[in-house]
């Protein structure tokens, strides 16, 4: 993408599609004249003309010439705008921002990757982005949790990873019927049950704050020190670029020394008590 | 094939038992089975035992009036199920069904109780064990009850 005259212009894009992925969870597929170099965990800034604009982690493969992907849930007036996007609709999109997953400093190691709800969507590039250079890295494992079956996102995708691309991966939700016969329970106890190698891991976390609490914790007991987790954060997002200061969280803006942090950068203020 | 004896030592539940403890529970064991869909237990059955999951995957569920049965949590290889037996009045509160063909290891809680109440210091092992799980499982429980992947 051709740096932007002004650094807060969106540059105009097209959906290409509307892929449902849940009853409020869909991805847009996007077709951008020069589509952005994009890192697995970085962001982009989307907006649609005339509601607003939003910040959404790419979901798609890193690699060039691959498909421009956001997933999202409609949670907003913005994000319901966009859920009513047909193929042809214009977008504005500028980006990408932020730092990406440390996937360069895995190199060797072995990976667990904690994902949360929605959480799951950023962490679906840093998967596209290992599978790509699968010996690069040593045991890798997918931890997933969601709400209830229903809202289990990409499960054909995580079972293709499984089959083809030795990623181990346990899914797991709060909540289901009889019908379901995964794992129930909270993702964090999943970790107990991996016989994690602590000095050898690097673990990507990504999902609500809360979940990020209790999976650090999870991971520091099993040995993993909080300087090899990583924790992909979200606050409201404005300018994107590190002006406005929506997104400050302490001495850091989201924006641009995020969102992926090293977890022991921003536990104690996680922890904090907002106003 | 292994002994219950080894498989209870290198058990992390089991760790730094005493020799003499470690035998008084392998007295108390013995090798179950179930198959897919089988119950281990039910609701206000008497609880007298536990089990150390060795394969398989079992699901705690409850059956609301006029509904399904909820899953309200599962347990796999290695996990440890069933406290009630260490709680009075020693029922269980859940039905335990196996969701896939299940090996465990089933320890005799009431015979365990008696041996508990003669060495205490048997019983401070066991409950300090059981304190973890319990400890661990009610943060699970309430990290559900947040429902933090709902809509805020």
């Amino acid at each position: 993408m051709p740096a932007p005259v002004h650094p807060l212009m969106p540059v105009p894009c097209r959906v290409r599609r509307v892929a449902r992925e849940t009853h409020d969870t869909f991805t847009l597929v996007l077709e951008v004249a020069s589509p952005p170099r994009f890192r697995a965990g970085q962001f982009a800034m989307l907006y649609v003309f005339g509601v607003g604009e939003v910040p959404i982690s790419f979901s798609g493969d890193p690699t060039e010439g691959r498909p421009i992907m956001h997933t999202t849930r409609e949670v907003g007036t913005v994000t319901s705008a966009m859920r009513r996007l047909r193929k042809g609709a214009a977008l504005g999109i500028r980006g990408p921002y932020g730092k990406p997953w440390p996937l360069d400093e895995a190199r060797g190691l072995d990976l667990v990757l904690v994902a949360g709800g929605i959480g799951l969507a950023p962490l679906r590039s840093a998967l596209y982005a290992i599978v790509a250079r699968r010996g690069d890295f040593g045991r890798v494992v997918l931890l997933y949790g969601a709400r209830s079956p229903a809202d289990v996102l990409f499960a054909r995708e995580i079972e293709r990873w499984r089959n083809r691309s030795e990623i181990e991966s346990l899914v797991t939700v709060d909540h289901a019927s009889r019908s379901w016969a995964g794992d129930v329970g909270v993702v964090t106890s999943l970790i107990p049950r991996l016989a994690i190698d602590p000095e050898r891991t690097l673990a990507l976390i990504c999902g609500p704050e809360l979940m990020l609490r209790f999976a650090a914790s999870a991971l520091r007991t099993a040995g993993v020190g909080e300087e090899r987790i990583f924790a992909s954060l979200e606050r409201s997002m404005k300018c994107a670029v590190g002006l406005c200061g929506r997104c400050q969280i302490g001495p850091s803006f989201v924006c641009k020394d995020g969102p992926v942090f090293p977890y022991d950068r921003v536990r104690r203020l996680l922890e904090i008590r907002e106003v | 094939m292994e002994t219950l004896e080894r498989i209870l030592a290198e058990h992390a539940f089991f760790t730094d038992l005493a020799p003499e403890h470690l035998r008084l529970l392998v007295s108390c064991a013995a090798n179950v089975r179930f198959e897919s869909g089988q119950f281990l237990f039910h609701a206000d059955e008497e609880a007298n035992q536990f089990f150390l999951i060795r394969k398989g995957k079992v699901a705690l569920e409850v059956a609301p009036p006029g509904g399904p049965p909820l899953t309200l949590q599962t347990l796999g290889e290695g996990e440890i199920l069933g406290w009630s037996w260490l709680v009075p009045p020693y029922h269980w509160l859940f039905d335990a069904r196996a969701v896939e063909p299940s090996l465990a290891i089933a320890l005799d809680g009431k015979c365990l109780r008696g041996k508990c109440e003669a060495d205490h210091d048997l019983g401070f092992e066991l409950l300090k064990r059981f304190a973890h799980i319990m400890e661990e499982r009610l943060q699970a429980t309430r990290l559900q009850l947040l429902d933090v992947y709902g809509k805020r």
